[in-house]
Order: structure tokens, then sequence, then C-alpha cells
């Protein structure tokens, strides 16, 4: 009988989960599913859901449009190197935070955190002006630079909190048996900590990927990433459903592939360790 | 314990994040301020001399300004309250036994990942588009006129498409506080008679209470600072400007510096004041 019931209740929560999952992963599926049709099927009335011509047209035709490449490419250097650069920049401050605290320890991972906070609008002329001023508008080392810097805080933060769950006994161990500092790091400390690291890595490139601030107001045609490219796609002129939904099928897809297996870490870089 | 030897390598190795992420703090925000107590147009004569706080004063008398504040605050309290009442019921849905829970919580999540330019675009385009909109398929469908959902109801438009981007942030943090509770705890309460609601009310939602507090923190940060959805979909028109969009107008579409530096300062200064009861929450974590 007990069983029964929790049987039946199973049942309800799953269509009851399913339905809603569905139709808030909806947009999503939709947009995929009209990268695969035609112009005119994207704006048939009624709409078409799976019964339509499939065609990979849309992808080749926009692959086929240079420019959509060289987004591509944009975004993949700008949210690649902002990460690796603010890893190789946080790894050595969060290790010493981690390991070595002191009492100002704690009054620093806030004052970097408070940093995050500080709202993009707020000092948008400035960085504007020495983004004209040094020649970086525009260009992937500017935007590498600015995406390094905001997210260095969440970077520091999650391998912090990475960093913290290390037993210190091992290097301590470590550390009497005489090992250098380099060497504890390299030997002892790397591979307990690679996992964190690429959790790290993971969450910041999807970030980097998605960020849609400084990205649409320093960049152009030359540096601009695909969420510059798909914004473009915003004027009336530029409409055609099929290609849009292809091209944003192609900005999405690997970040959505990424996100499936960082969901853990998303909770954990973006609440600082307040909510495990 | 630490030897002096490693306290002195530890500063050197913290030196390169806290130098860069000083420069990045203190070199704009000196300039905001600066810039916000001149008249500067940078196309219309540059540097026009300093004003003390003329700035601050027009920024908050003009007729955008009050507008301005009232749609940001309607937006985001509207988000906040649709992903924190869906995020809680998600929450508390997503905790049950049920098939395919690994499935149905990555649809849930999708959205998060997906950039706030497509998603703007996709919401603008495929959904809400008037004529070829799937909504207006459906209230056709209906026998109901389509809306023209961005100039009639352009606020609960960018309220519904930010909160479907958000909504999987705020279930994936309350869900991640509700495996934390102790279920015997909710079983006990069952046997001696307590009505779902009561378990709810005297035991989920206080357990629940640290993790909501800090979505919406968190949120409101974020939120107040939402700029894409924005500028893809109505580019401010139809009453949907900003704070954050009024600010970017006067400093690069009318290049007014001056006016939008002292908005600037404003932005910080209320982003301070949430963000100051956010780093106390998370100040109190660390100690512990």
């Amino acid at each position: 009988m007990a069983r029964a019931v929790t049987n039946q209740r199973k049942t309800v929560n799953t269509v009851v989960a399913w339905a809603i999952g569905l139709l808030i992963f909806f947009p999503v599926l939709w947009t995929v599913l009209t990268s695969f049709k035609t112009e005119a099927e994207a704006i048939a009335d009624p709409p078409l859901f799976f019964f339509f011509n499939w065609t990979l047209e849309n992808y080749s035709v926009v692959q086929e449009r240079s420019d959509y490449m060289r987004y591509l490419w944009n975004s993949v250097v700008i949210a690649g190197c902002s990460t690796l650069v603010g890893i190789v920049v946080a790894i050595p401050a969060a290790w010493s935070m981690a390991f070595v605290p002191s009492r100002r320890t704690k009054d620093v991972l806030l004052w970097m955190l408070s940093t995050k906070m500080l709202p993009a609008v707020g000092v948008l002329y400035p960085i504007y002006l020495i983004f004209i001023e040094l020649g970086l508008l525009d260009t992937r080392v500017g935007l590498v630079i600015v995406m390094m810097l905001i997210n260095l805080p969440i970077i520091v933060w999650m391998l912090y909190t990475y960093f913290r769950e290390i037993p210190g006994e091992i290097l301590e161990a470590a550390r009497m048996d005489g090992a250098p500092l380099r060497n504890e790091i390299v030997y002892v400390l790397t591979p307990m900590a690679v996992p964190g690291i690429a959790s790290t890595v993971l969450l910041n490139f999807i970030l980097a990927w998605n960020e849609a601030f400084w990205t649409l107001n320093l960049t152009a045609a030359k540096a601009g990433p695909l969420t510059a490219f798909i914004a473009s796609y915003s004027s009336p002129e530029g409409l055609f459903y099929a290609k849009l939904s292809a091209a944003s099928t192609m900005a999405i897809a690997p970040i959505l592939i990424l996100g499936w297996f960082s969901q853990k870490q998303l909770v954990r870089g973006l609440t600082f360790g307040a909510v495990k | 314990m630490a030897t002096e030897h490693s306290r002195s390598a530890a500063r050197l190795m913290m030196a390169p994040a806290v130098f860069l992420l000083l420069v990045w703090m203190l070199v704009p925000l000196t300039m905001t301020l600066y810039f916000s107590l001149k008249r500067y147009l940078p196309l219309r004569g540059g540097d026009l001399g300093w004003v003390g706080l003329d700035n601050y004063v027009r920024f908050v008398t003009s007729s955008s300004f009050w507008p301005s504040v009232q749609t940001t605050l309607i937006i985001v309290g509207g988000v906040l309250l649709i992903t924190v009442v869906l995020g809680v019921f998600l929450a508390l849905l997503l905790d049950q036994p049920m098939w395919g829970q690994g499935i149905v919580r990555i649809l849930v999540i999708a959205p998060f990942f997906v950039m706030p330019t497509v998603s703007a675009l996709v919401w603008k385009n495929m959904l809400m588009d008037p004529v070829n909109g799937l909504f207006a398929h459906l209230w056709k469908f209906f026998g109901l006129a389509p809306v023209e959902w961005l100039s009639q109801a352009p606020i609960f438009s960018i309220v519904l498409i930010v909160s479907w981007q958000w909504l999987p942030f705020a279930t994936l943090i309350l869900l991640t506080a509700m495996q934390s509770l102790d279920s015997e705890q909710l079983e006990a309460a069952e046997m001696d008679g307590a009505s779902p609601f009561a378990r709810f009310g005297h035991i989920v939602l206080p357990h629940l209470g640290q993790a909501i507090t800090i979505v919406i923190l968190i949120q409101t940060i974020f939120l107040l600072s939402i700029f894409a959805e924005i500028f893809v979909t109505t580019q401010g028109s139809f009453g949907t400007r900003t704070l954050t969009y009024l600010i970017f107008q006067r400093v690069l579409e009318s290049q007014n510096v001056g006016l939008g530096s002292a908005g600037g300062v404003y932005a910080i200064i209320l982003a301070n004041i949430v963000a100051l009861f956010l780093m106390r929450i998370v100040g109190k974590n660390l100690d512990a």
C-alpha cells in the first residue's frame, strides 16, 4: 500500500516536473528546431513543430559568411585567454590565502568580491576613454584584459574555496620532508587542486562567453564576439528566423554542453561559498 | 605554523591579483568621480570646466530620472518575485523522487547558459513578434488579437525574458540548499501529523531563509545592471529605460560624460548598499 502511494506520487511528480521542465526549455528547443527549417517554414502559420523538411542549409549559409567564423573565433579567444590569464594570476593568490591565511585574508577576499559588485555602467566612460587612448577599442587584447579583470574576483574565490578543502597536513608533511615551496606547489598541491581548477576554468569560460555589456560597448566589427554578432541581428532588416536560429544555436550549443558539466560549480562560483 | 618566510612568499603571491584589482577599481572610479564634477562634452567643446555638484543635481532633477528609477525597481522587483517564488516551488519539486530527475534538471537550468543577446532576440522575434511570433499564433488560435508585446506591455515582456534567464540560478541555489535539509526532521513532522503547509512554513522555509536572502542579494546586483536584454529589445523606449540604460545613453549616445558620470556614481552607491548586506553574510560564512 505504502509503495503504491509512493509510486503514484512519483508519477505525479514526474509528469509535473517534465511538463514544467519542457516549458522552461521550450524557447531553446524552438530555436534549435527553427534552425533546421527553411525561412518559409520558419514563419509558417500555423507553426510547424516536427513535420517539416529538415535542412542543414541555414548552418552552411551562416558558416559561409566568413564573418560568422571570425566572431566565433573572437569568442573563443576572448573567453579562453581571459580565463587562462585569470587562472594564472589567481592561483598563487588563492593558494596563499588558503594555506597561509593572515588576519587580513578575510578582508582581502571580501574586498575582491566588492570589486565584482561595481556596476559596469558606472565606469563605462573611463574604460572607453582608456581604450581609445591605448588603442584597445575593438581589439581582442582589450577585451581579454577587461574580461579577465571582471572575472578575477570569482576565479580567486572559487579557487580559494577549493584549495581550502585540501587538508593542510599534507602540505605540512611535504614541508617537513624539506620540499621547497615550488615543489610543494607543483607536486603536492597541483594534483589535488586540478579538479577545482578545471571547474573554475569551466565556469569562467561560460561567464566570459556570455558577457554582454563590455563586449557590446567596446567592440565593433573587428573584435566582436558572438554576443555582438547576435545583437546585430536585432535590426529589422536582418530578420531571417531560420538563419538567426542557426546562428543562435551555434552560439549557445557549446556553452549548453559545458554548462551541463558545471551545474554544481555554478552554485559555488556564484554564491561565493555562502551556499553549499 | 606558517613561517616568516612563507608569509612574505604569500604576500608576494597575492600581489599580482591584488594589484590588478586595485588598479581596475581605483583608476576608473577616480576618473568617474573626476568627470562627474565637470561639464564634459567630448563632441561639443570637450572639457568646459568644473561645475561642482551641478551634474548630481541635474541628473536627479532631469525628467527621465524618476521614471528610470521606477522602471528599474519594477523590473528588479518583478524578476525577484517571479524567480524566488517559482524557484522555491521548483526546488521543492525537483527535490522529490521522480523519473529522469537529471534530465529535468538540465532542462530547467538551460536558460542560464544562453547568452543574453540570444535569449533577448529569440524572445523578441520568435516568441513575441506580433506577426510571426509563436505567441501571436497561440493568441490567434484562441481567437484573440495578437499582442504587440514589446510596445504594449514592454516592462512585463522584459521582466518575463529576464525571469526566464534567472529562474535557473534561483532554482539551482535553492535546490542545493534544499538538499542539505535533514529529511528525518520532515518525516518526524509528518509522523506528528503536521500538514504539508505547516511542514513547508515551519521547516522548509526557515531552512531556505539564508539561501533565499543570498539569491535576492546576488540577483539584485546583477539585475540592477541588466543591459543586453534592453539594448536588443526596446533600446530603452516604451518606458523601459532603466537607470543603467539611462546612464549608458547619457555617456555614449548623447556623450554628456559629466552628467552620465554623476549617474554612474549614483549607480555605484546603490549597488554598494546591496553589496554591503551580501558581504556581511558571505563574511560570516568565511568565519565558520
